[in-house]
């Protein structure tokens, strides 16, 4: 049986992470970690809804020390952690805030200032055929899907995305916007960090101050791991940016010209990462140099039909992919947008069929379908549009059981309430009967 | 935190901050609509943090001051209308 080190790159004085109060290196995290391993109740499934990345990091190595597998769900809603309840019986939920985690046990992060680094000697190792996460995506079935993560894959994904942005040579400190619990955060912020020679900042800026103040916190060079959203944002608010020497972006389509912006103003060059949960990371590109992607080290994909394929590498199997896409010579390729009715709202992904079928369960909804309008604004978000058929229900009522069963980000706005909803002579619902109502009710003034 | 803004100072400024908040986030109502006292998150409005980024991004350019979340104030400052609309003029610069 094959094993894999915890940390790879860096030796035991290296930081692995930067706090306010200063690094961490990496006998000090794995102090924290088997500190923490001892500490976790039994059980073989760890929800870890750390905000902190540290404490997100020295949960996610506890877990592999005490035998947990490591839950990432892409909601917190009730619905979710009830599912999760249902589905892992033995589940915590490591908390380093007030989250209410409903029937579900939870254990606060605990001071670990006791912790001997003094006493690390060595790096632990993993098998790398262990199930170390599960990350979830909610399928077009409209049901949660796990995706199982070996720990050998994910040391995989981690030293190919290094290579590609050539941070094994040049090890940069990361400053994420992103979660580290989502596959863009968990890949580009953590694993980045176990086994891509870099360190991470432990917070999750939020406001334009907040990334500036992070950057000057660490020293360079730095890598600012953001989002389109995120980075528009920071470059309108028209702050004086601290030195960035390397920007990466995922999670949704950025535009040329956003990206040439970000490196005038930066005078760092940008890379955008493609990939999904279900395969890990598959590509990146300069997105000021062209419309093409390159594939990182080991990752293959394969057509039939017009479907396309991931596979070698990291991926685990041979997992279809929801893009159109076109095969080019040189482990390059070009992007053509989605197949399917998967959306993705600020780097959260769902499906419509898993919304609508929310939506149906709120007792009073006779017939509701929700509606992606066409992308208004590049870079910015677009929202979600539900028309619903209940009589008895309001809007307010309504959002109220929704909110009990899907992501905030997901909440339709607005929702418009119709005597019934364009379907056809078969039931069915096409698009375009509800672009026309959208057309009618919203474009128009349906206040 | 600077010193607190008189009441009617707040009140005078609720209804730009409202009309301010519906443009950003295109909301689908009046900006008289929104009740100065109730949450803007959650049971109330039910702005997301994706919201708060682009109202941080409107009040910083209308107001001249930037928010910080490393401020303890921050859940108090986005608990209603009223709160942001306080928050404003004791800060802005602008």
């Amino acid at each position: 049986m094959n094993a894999l080190p915890l940390i790879s790159g860096l030796d035991l004085d290296g930081t692995f992470a930067w706090l306010p109060t200063g690094p961490r290196r990496v006998r000090d995290f794995l102090a924290d970690a088997r500190a923490l391993a001892e500490r976790l109740p039994a059980g073989g499934a760890l929800l870890n809804l750390c905000h902190d990345r540290y404490r997100f990091a020295v949960g996610f190595a506890a877990g592999l020390l005490a035998g947990k597998v490591s839950l990432q769900p892409a909601s917190q809603s009730a619905e979710t952690l009830r599912r999760i309840g249902d589905d892992f019986p033995d589940v915590v939920c490591l908390c380093d805030g007030d989250f209410d985690t409903q029937d579900l046990p939870r254990c606060d992060f605990p001071d670990l200032s006791a912790a001997d680094p003094g006493q690390v000697a060595d790096i632990p190792r993993i098998s790398s055929d262990r199930v170390a996460a599960i990350l979830f995506t909610s399928g077009s079935t409209g049901l949660p899907q796990p995706h199982r993560k070996t720990w050998g894959r994910l040391v995989a994904n981690g030293r190919a995305e290094a290579a590609a942005l050539g941070l094994d040579r040049t090890p940069h400190v990361l400053v994420g916007t992103v979660p580290v619990q989502h596959s863009f955060g968990f890949e580009s912020t953590f694993l980045l960090a176990l086994h891509g020679r870099c360190a991470f900042w432990a917070g999750k800026p939020f406001y334009p101050q907040d990334i500036a103040a992070a950057l000057d916190a660490v020293p360079r060079p730095r890598l600012l791991v953001t989002t389109p959203f995120h980075l528009s944002t920071l470059l309108a608010s028209g702050i004086e940016l601290p030195a960035i020497d390397q920007l990466l972006s995922a999670t949704a389509p950025l535009s040329s010209t956003l990206a040439a912006e970000a490196e005038a103003r930066s005078g760092a060059p940008l890379d955008e990462i493609y990939g999904s949960t279900e395969s890990g990371q598959l590509a990146h590109r300069r997105t000021t140099a062209g419309a093409e992607w390159t594939l990182l080290p080991g990752i293959r994909l394969e057509q039939d039909a017009d479907r396309t394929w991931a596979c070698g590498g990291h991926v685990e199997g041979r997992v279809p992919l929801s893009d159109r896409i076109e095969l080019l010579p040189d482990q390059r390729f070009l992007l053509h947008g989605r197949h399917t009715d998967l959306i993705n709202i600020a780097g959260k992904r769902t499906s419509l069929a898993y919304l609508n079928h929310q939506i149906a369960a709120v007792p009073g909804v006779v017939d509701a379908a929700f509606f992606l309008p066409d992308d208004e604004a590049p870079d910015g978000i677009t929202r979600l549009t539900a028309f619903v058929v209940a009589p008895t229900l309001d809007s307010r009522r309504l959002l109220a059981a929704l909110r009990q069963r899907i992501d905030p980000l997901f909440l339709p706005r607005p929702a418009i309430f119709v005597d019934a909803l364009p379907r056809n002579s078969t039931g069915k619902l096409p698009r375009s009967g509800l672009q026309a109502l959208y057309a009618q009710k919203v474009q128009h003034g349906g206040r | 935190m600077s010193q607190a803004p008189a009441p009617e100072t707040v009140d005078a400024l609720l209804p730009e901050v409202a009309a301010l908040i519906v443009e950003a986030l295109n909301l689908e109502m009046a900006p008289e609509e929104i009740a100065p006292d109730a949450p803007l998150f959650g049971e109330g409005l039910g702005l997301d943090s994706i919201d708060v980024l682009e109202i941080a991004l409107v009040i910083s350019k209308q107001y001249g001051f930037q928010l910080r979340s490393d401020n303890a104030d921050n859940v108090r400052i986005f608990a209603s209308l009223r709160a942001l609309t306080a928050y404003i003029a004791s800060q802005r610069t602008k």
